[in-house]
């Protein structure tokens, strides 16, 4: 996806036409704290109309003044949404715009006929041929070729989509550029991924989360109080002798209800949304982002995910009296026709020895036949006519073959070597030539690099990594220690796999887990946050509640973090926002009664000038604070992975602590400029 | 301020924290149905009464039907009581010949007793039959208290519970709070008021000849066994109007001390109870230390404001502190402390007149009562108010430290916030409505015992006291028909609309699973979750009533410095 800047200046600019159109009392609505701003709002204005009118304009500058602010509230609220909106409004007119009217052949029995895109239904078959567009989405059923998948991932280099396996799922709206494949397509018009990703990232299919929901009726019932607290004032002021305007009481209210939080609840929650897209995975809700911050059992892939998909040969361990060139030939000619990751890795090992023989550097021998690996032999390696030959392969096979051939036991010599190396998470290959075992290949298995210093991250964050591997336990534990995870899942199959997350549910852990292919479907769908590779299947996509568009399996280490920013910047400006309310009570309650009880004037800490400009001092901090911290907002509270206990100490004393002293200051800055513009 | 009253505050301090221990792990084996020291003497009484009840002490009962109970049994207790004090001139026991209460007066000393408030807008030793003292009013001082630790005890098992989504027995914690808890604790406890000289008997009123010839009626009955429970089970209902300051009901500074530990003892020792429940002691700690500090800055604040005195009275040549309505015999400190104890709690006995302590110093039990009397509180009722607000503080604690807030392992989600907030709301409601309404309606200002801010500070005493359940008052408020009504609705409200949320909020945590604990979680035992914690009631309980108190006790001190009188 492009990359925009949080404050593009044209995401600034509809941004702010948008804030005026939120105006619309049918769309505050949906927030009850800025819905009373609202109608605070409107009270103050008539108000004043009645002051202007009616009373002469006696008090009716105050009231243009509290009226106005009292707008800009609500409208720098609106702002703070349209902004942490506009990224993805903008992506989304991005995606509209590859959504252009695709043209299809369709394959039938008699032949292939040209439609529209959009007359497509689950279930037919398309033809599509190089240059042109992908028209739904769907799976492979035949042919290979390579796709552009640009407009969706914004990564230019292309892929190779092939029908079977796990390489076959192909998206609406990419392009095929080389060679022809035949789909089918998977989805009907309107449920497409495209359609999806678009309604995703312009907030469209926007839900409240659930831990927005419990946050907006604990705001919910706050204003509720402060609204009993300011209400009851009246009745109060009217014994006391000191009648209150609607004015005064109105701006009370406004100041200590949590107008900071609720103006930026829901641009907290589209943002984190979109931090989450600007990583590249699409989050099919606001629930799952959440969700991630909640992860307490992290399910890793071993390959891929933490070592390097490939094992590489990294050593060769000589049997006594082998020549180190002689092995190293045996070596590199049984690997030259392997064109496996592993077999490569062998050849690139072997050659510097190779090449001190004279003209044998990149040549197989003419009078050899490959014989390649098998699931049933375990081995692979070199016929030559005449009888000899080569192997390589797993240690008892290629003992075993040893042994046929009436060759002695040389190489139990090597069974340390062999041990060793399995204990240490490689894989052994036993390298021989008829009778003679000639050495051990080191195949290892290697880290991604700096997986330990993310596995240290996670922990200091309380969540638990297990990785599944296939591989057998010694070689598994051997990997898990060295990478660093807490756990592993040895020889692992859907089934066990499946178990060990609803085993980690049961006792009452919340499971993430990436997975691409379709026997990972049902395991994603379980998991609480199942991120699915693009490049995996069209099952897996659809079972998870993530979809990684960079195919990425680590990255569901930063989706973790963006859920959790997303929640302390909840509730960091939460607290902030009630801590507010002390200093306002300072300015605004001496203000009130002053008149009546002069003795009031010892509350008056910060000497504010007058008791107008004490109310309209707080009216105007509590708008600007929300237009201060949209930036904190929209990028959410930085985040270091430390334990709970530590991240709760610093953010109670930075936003508790702060929310308290900071208006002060502020409040009284305010004061002090319009007193001396005479403004009040 | 003398070094004697702080030395009066530690030694109670420390009885207290002494008891906590013992008194709390006695408390978890007699909920949990263990054998405890007493089970040789009341377990066949218990078995004969659930027999006779007909109830199997095995079933256990939802959210739902532990309410249902409650509410049941609260609803014949209010009709009996009603009856009986619109009947006791037919009954026998009523030596003085006391007539029958007025509907309005008898629908307030119901709910009064009824809500473990006991709010006396009449003064007993005029007004009340023994009978109606012993077998009404002592049956309630009794059954509300059992009531409040009943459902304390539910809320815990409902807080901590991840097997079961019951929460206990009505019935069954309501017998055990009587046989095992407050029976036997009220006989030691007064008997050893008898011991200080507290009255116990059925004789009439004495007449008395004082030394310059005036006549004095003595007023004397059953008193020790009343104000065991008086103060044991929070209830502060005096047998006479003056309450604890009279020499009767509260003789000695060594009765006076034993009365405060008394309010004090139950409702401390619940916090460690909760932590047994939770098997985790600290979280007990943590809710008492959270208490202690709310009680240690309130009764500091109370000693400092009426130590200094009135500086008016200062003027006129009186120094020292402010003796007003002070008994002599128990001076300032253990004025200001029995106050404090007794708004703390939501015991409300008093044994000075808190009308007329300093504003300041009047101001701390208001306060007390508007955090919700939480500081130990009420027996039950403190408790469960406090985890109310630990559920809040959970809340935005867990969203600080990014993850779905959990309490003991449990998640809080929108079904627990909606509760806390709904009990949180209870208060603002009927407390600032009532103070609101009554102040501006005409026959709220009639009884008005003074002008101004003061009379103010009256209202809305009454009405925090009154939703509080705590039933101490600014005693220049005088009672009329308007305020026996509107005082018994906030009663009723006060008492019945916070257990229905905080039931319901243990109801829906009971049975929910336990998320293993992990560096990913705070803990709600740290220092830091404590401040919080402090915050958060402050905030949400103390600024809700800011603007009141300003115009109340905080006017008042304001012009009282400034040497002016109302």
């Amino acid at each position: 996806m492009r990359e925009r800047s949080l404050f593009d200046r044209a995401i600034i600019v509809r941004a702010i036409a948008d804030s005026f159109a939120k105006l619309d009392p049918r769309w505050q609505a949906r927030n009850p704290v800025m819905f009373i701003v609202e109608i605070c709002a409107l009270v103050v204005s008539l108000f004043w109309l009645r002051d202007l009118f009616a009373r002469g304009g006696k008090d009716a500058g105050f009231d243009l003044a509290i009226a106005l602010w009292l707008w800009f509230t609500v409208v720098f609220a609106n702002f703070a949404e349209a902004v942490a909106e506009g990224r993805g409004k903008a992506q989304a007119d991005f995606l509209r715009r590859t959504k252009s009217d695709t043209r299809a052949r369709l394959v039938t029995a008699s032949g292939i006929a040209t439609i529209n895109a959009n007359e497509l239904r689950k279930g037919d078959l398309i033809r599509v041929e190089p240059n042109e567009v992908i028209a739904g989405d769907g799976e492979v059923i035949e042919g290979a070729a390579s796709v552009d998948e640009s407009a969706i991932t914004g990564e230019s280099a292309p892929v190779i989509r092939e029908s079977g396996g796990d390489r076959s799922a192909v998206t609406g709206g990419t392009r095929v550029l080389s060679d022809y494949i035949v789909v089918r397509i998977g989805s009907n018009p309107g449920e497409s991924f495209l359609d999806r990703m678009i309604s995703l990232v312009e907030g469209a299919a926007r839900q409240k989360t659930p831990n927005e929901v419990a946050l907006s009726i604990l705001l919910s019932g706050l204003t509720i109080i402060f609204v009993i607290a300011v209400a009851t004032l009246g009745p109060f002021s009217i014994y006391a002798g000191t009648v209150q305007s609607v004015t005064v009481l109105v701006a009370l209210l406004v100041c200590l209800i949590p107008t900071t939080i609720g103006g930026l609840l829901s641009a907290i929650g589209i943002a984190g949304m979109d931090r989450v897209l600007q990583r590249n995975v699409l989050a099919m809700s606001g629930r799952a982002v959440e969700a991630a911050g909640d992860v307490d059992t992290l399910l890793l892939d071993k390959t891929g995910t933490i070592t390097l998909g490939n094992r590489q040969a990294t050593e060769i361990v000589l049997a006594p009296g082998v020549d180190r060139t002689m092995a190293s030939l045996a070596a590199y000619y049984s690997s030259l026709a392997d064109e496996t990751p592993e077999g490569r890795s062998i050849v690139a090992l072997a050659a510097p020895d190779v090449a001190r023989i004279p003209g044998a550097i990149g040549k197989a021998p003419a009078d050899a036949t490959f014989v390649p690996f098998s699931a049933y032999t375990r081995m692979s390696g070199l016929d030559f006519q005449g009888g000899r030959a080569i192997r390589k392969g797993a240690p008892d096979a290629v003992r075993a073959w040893v042994r046929e051939r009436g060759g002695d036991s040389t190489g139990s010599e090597l069974a340390p070597d062999v041990e060793r190396i399995a204990r240490a998470g490689g894989t052994p290959l036993l390298l021989a030539e008829d009778g003679n075992i000639l050495g051990v290949i080191y195949l290892k298995d290697i880290l991604k690099p700096n997986m330990n210093v993310r596995f240290d991250r996670l922990r200091a964050m309380g969540i638990r990594t297990i990785m599944i591997t296939g591989d057998n336990p010694l070689t598994a534990s051997a990997i898990a220690r060295e990478a660093g995870v807490d756990d592993f899942l040895a020889e692992a199959t859907p089934e066990t796999k499946m178990a060990l997350i609803k085993r980690e549910q049961k006792s009452g852990r919340l499971v993430a887990m990436t997975g691409d292919g379709t026997n990972d479907a049902p395991a994603l769908a379980q998991a609480d946050v199942g991120v699915a590779m693009n490049s995996g299947t069209q099952a897996a996509k659809e079972a998870g509640n993530m979809v990684d568009l960079d195919s990425d399996p680590t990255k569901l280490i930063e989706v973790v973090e963006v859920g959790k920013q997303l929640l302390m910047t909840r509730g960091a400006l939460t607290t902030f926002s009630i801590a507010n309310d002390v200093a306002k009570y300072f300015a605004i309650l001496p203000a009130m009664f002053v008149t009546t009880y002069p003795a009031m004037q010892a509350l008056n800490v910060m000497h504010l000038a007058t008791p107008q400009s004490a109310i309209l001092s707080a009216i105007i901090f509590n708008a600007l604070i929300i237009v201060a911290l949209i930036p904190l907002a929209l990028r959410g509270v930085p985040y270091r992975p430390r334990g709970a206990n530590a991240v709760l100490r610093d953010n109670v004393l930075l936003y508790g602590l702060g929310g308290i002293i900071v208006p002060f200051a502020g409040i009284k800055i305010i004061d002090v400029i319009l007193s001396t513009l005479h403004l009040t | 301020m003398t070094i004697v009253g702080w030395l009066q505050a530690a030694v109670l301090f420390a009885l207290v924290a002494l008891c906590t221990r013992p008194l709390g792990i006695y408390l978890a084996r007699v909920f949990c149905g263990e054998r405890t020291i007493l089970s040789p003497v009341f377990a066949r009484i218990e078995n004969g009464f659930y027999r006779l009840l007909r109830v199997d002490p095995e079933r256990e009962m939802t959210a739902t039907s532990y309410l249902l109970a409650l509410f049941a049994f609260s609803a014949v207790g209010l009709a009996y009581l009603y009856v009986l004090l619109r009947t006791q001139k037919y009954l026998p026991l009523n030596p003085q010949g006391f007539d029958n209460l007025a509907p309005d007066s008898a629908w307030n000393v119901a709910v009064s007793f009824l809500t473990n408030t006991n709010w006396q807008f009449y003064s007993g030793e005029s007004t009340m039959s023994y009978l109606t003292q012993m077998a009404g009013i002592g049956w309630h001082n009794f059954v509300s208290a059992a009531a409040g630790l009943a459902v304390a005890i539910a809320v815990i098992r409902g807080v901590t519970r991840t097997d079961r989504t019951t929460l206990g027995n009505f019935w069954v914690d309501m017998t055990r709070s009587l046989l095992y808890v407050l029976v036997p604790c009220s006989v030691v406890f007064g008997l050893v008021l008898v011991f200080t000289g507290v009255p116990q008997n059925f004789h009439a009123y004495t007449d008395a000849h004082t030394i310059d010839g005036m006549k004095q009626s003595i007023t004397q009955g059953p008193m020790a066994s009343q104000e065991a429970i008086k103060e044991l089970g929070t209830n502060g209902g005096g047998f006479v109007n003056a309450n604890s300051s009279s020499p009767n009901e509260n003789p000695t500074g060594l009765s006076n001390l034993l009365e405060m530990l008394a309010m004090f003892l139950i409702s401390a020792a619940l916090t460690y109870t909760y932590g047994r429940f939770t098997r985790d002691q600290r979280q007990g700690w943590a809710l008492f230390a959270a208490m202690s500090v709310l009680f240690i800055v309130g009764f500091a604040g109370a000693f400092t404001a009426e130590s200094a005195g009135n500086p008016i009275v200062h003027q006129l040549g009186v120094a020292g502190p402010n003796m007003e309505g002070k008994e002599a015999r128990f001076g300032v400190a253990a004025s200001t402390l029995f106050g404090t104890i007794s708004t703390d709690t939501s015991t409300g006995a008093v044994n000075s007149m808190h009308d007329s302590w300093t504003p300041l110093g009047g101001l701390v039990p208001l306060l007390n009562m508007q955090l919700g009397e939480i500081v130990f509180g009420g027996i039950g009722t403190g408790l469960y108010g406090m985890l109310i607000f630990v559920v809040l503080t959970v809340f935005i604690a867990g969203l600080m430290v990014g993850r779905t807030p959990e309490f003991l392992g449990k998640k809080i989600e929108r079904r627990e916030v909606q509760l806390a907030i709904l009990g949180v709301l209870v208060l603002p409601i009927f407390g600032l409505i009532g103070t609101a309404t009554s102040i501006v309606l005409p026959a709220g200002v009639a009884t008005l015992g003074n002008a101004g801010a003061h009379g103010f500070s009256e209202v809305l005493y009454a009405f925090s006291s009154a939703t509080e359940n705590n039933g101490s008052a600014f005693a220049g408020l005088g009672g009329n028909q308007y305020y026996n009504i509107v005082l018994g609705i906030a009663m009723l409200a006060g008492r019945f609309l916070f257990i229905i949320p905080a039931v319901a909020l243990a109801g829906s945590l009971a049975g929910k699973t336990s998320v293993p604990e992990t560096v990913g979680t705070f803990t709600t035992t740290s220092p830091i979750f404590v401040v919080l914690l402090l915050g958060v009631i402050v905030i949400v309980g103390l600024l809700t009533f800011v603007p009141a108190d300003a115009l109340g006790p905080i006017v008042e001190h304001l012009q009282m410095l400034q040497g002016k009188t109302l």
